[in-house]
């Protein structure tokens, strides 16, 4: 559904739920979930209904990830690194993760 | 609205309040709830929804009596509950702990547990210090600087603020009449009934019970009464919803039936319910990573403080005016926990007319003039 307005820049391989995804340097996680089309990056913890990266400004809470093993962390305003593990979050985040 | 209309009328919309209008509309009373408005201060928004036995009854024995009283009968009263309203306030009653971070803090709860189990005419309430093995089979990601704790079984825990709002839907299937914005002013009594007045106007009951929580000191005394209070301030701090991993309450952490974590027990003298102490949390904070390591990590989604309703001995009082004979004092701190009791035994006192001196004689005012009495 998205295309990258330019496609230079070094690139980054990460990992989404074990799955090797093409990004950039200079992406942030939600970013680069976007463009891999990635439609959901997480469930919620009352419905179990998904949700995605919505406002890409650390405001809605919505791209709630797992990056490297921490939980809930705001994709849009992690940028990516290489090897970077990133898991969807299933429901309530797990305590201690 | 003619004299007559109203058997009961009970000041105060809160957790005291609403489960004691359910329990006198259940005896066939008539009964208008007269409560303050949206920005009341109410701690039965605030709470920390422990249905919480250990520790009570330290200086007053029958306290302790009194309590479990309410803690057998929550899981019937919330059972009532779901009946008549359909919602589920999430009581359990798995056992819950007092956590020490060292031997000098495990030492002084075992000296606590001491001093109250000592008290002549002391119920046994199975509270037990466990060594640190024993709290980790039970609770098994409690942090390294754990070294033991107290343990409870009678202990519980509830989703308050549901419980808040199931007992008000309970109160409209009773027909209940709840009048919002309407802050009692002045009680008299004349020609045999109670007339209030109220910000909006005057409302006239046969009885009054007044459930008002810290506002009991002005009102007691209106009646014949004396409600003395130290309102104090907690601070709670709410975590993101996780995962179930707490199966136990702690006095001062829990995890709700909604995943959300609670961390507070603190205290303040300040009443001021606007202001919030960062440090206060902090500290909260800091205790609960050290006892759940775990939580480190975790992301704090609220924080709040609340003004405690509490007597000045920290005791409940129930009682009677000699004065103005159907005028009642409902009052106490832990309006969570003894619920039941205040629906199912006390309810149906002031629905007779005279409370059971069996059951809440130790409970009265009259204990903060021993010397005058004596």
């Amino acid at each position: 559904m998205y295309k990258r307005l330019d496609e230079a820049g070094t690139a980054v391989t990460i990992t989404v739920d074990g799955r090797q995804i093409a990004a950039r340097a200079g992406d942030t996680v939600a970013a680069a979930l976007i463009a891999a089309g990635i439609a959901h990056c997480r469930t919620t913890p009352v419905s179990g209904a998904p949700r995605a990266p919505y406002c890409l400004m650390g405001v809605c809470f919505e791209c709630l990830v797992t990056v490297d093993g921490i939980g809930s962390r705001q994709g849009c305003l992690v940028p990516v690194r290489e090897g970077m593990a990133v898991e969807t979050q299933v429901g309530k985040r797990e305590a201690g993760r | 609205m003619a004299a007559d209309d109203y058997d009961v009328a009970v000041v105060g919309g809160g957790l005291v309040g609403v489960a004691t209008a359910w329990g006198l509309a259940r005896e066939g009373c008539r009964v208008v709830v007269l409560d303050e408005g949206d920005r009341a201060m109410r701690a039965s928004r605030g709470n920390f929804a422990l249905v919480w036995v250990q520790s009570k009854g330290l200086g007053l024995p029958e306290y302790a009596g009194w309590t479990i009283r309410s803690s057998n009968a929550w899981a019937g009263f919330a059972q009532t509950l779901k009946e008549e309203t359909g919602l589920d306030v999430a009581f359990q009653r798995p056992g819950g702990f007092h956590l020490a971070l060292s031997e000098k803090e495990l030492e002084a709860r075992a000296n606590v547990l001491r001093r109250l189990h000592n008290q002549p005419g002391i119920v046994d309430y199975k509270t037990e210090i466990l060594d640190r093995a024993q709290v980790a089979k039970m609770l098994p990601d409690i942090g390294s600087e754990v070294v033991g704790g107290s343990f409870c079984p009678l202990d519980g825990h509830v989703n308050s603020l549901r419980l808040f709002r199931t007992l008000h839907a309970a109160i409209k299937t009773r027909s209940v009449t709840y009048l919002p914005s309407h802050r009692v002013e002045n009680i008299t009594k004349e020609g045999g009934e109670f007339r209030l007045a109220t910000e909006q106007g005057e409302i006239r009951a046969g009885k009054v019970a007044l459930a008002a929580g810290n506002a009991n000191m002005r009102l007691a005394p209106m009646v014949g009464l004396e409600a003395p209070m130290k309102p104090e301030r907690g601070q709670i701090v709410v975590t993101e919803r996780l995962r179930p991993f707490l199966n136990h309450p702690v006095v001062t952490l829990r995890q709700t039936d909604e995943g959300t974590v609670m961390i507070g027990d603190s205290k303040e003298e300040s009443v001021d319910p606007a202001g919030l102490t960062i440090g206060v949390s902090a500290t909260e904070a800091e205790r609960a990573v050290r006892q759940f390591p775990l939580l480190a990590n975790v992301n704090v989604v609220r924080t709040w403080s609340a003004i405690r309703v509490m007597t000045q001995d920290g005791f409940p009082i129930y009682d009677e005016s000699e004065t103005h004979p159907g005028a009642f004092t409902v009052c106490c701190h832990s309006g969570v926990t003894l619920a039941a009791n205040h629906a199912l035994t006390v309810a149906p006192m002031i629905a007779r007319g005279a409370l059971d001196k069996s059951l809440v004689a130790p409970f009265s005012a009259r204990r903060f003039h021993v010397q005058a009495a004596g």
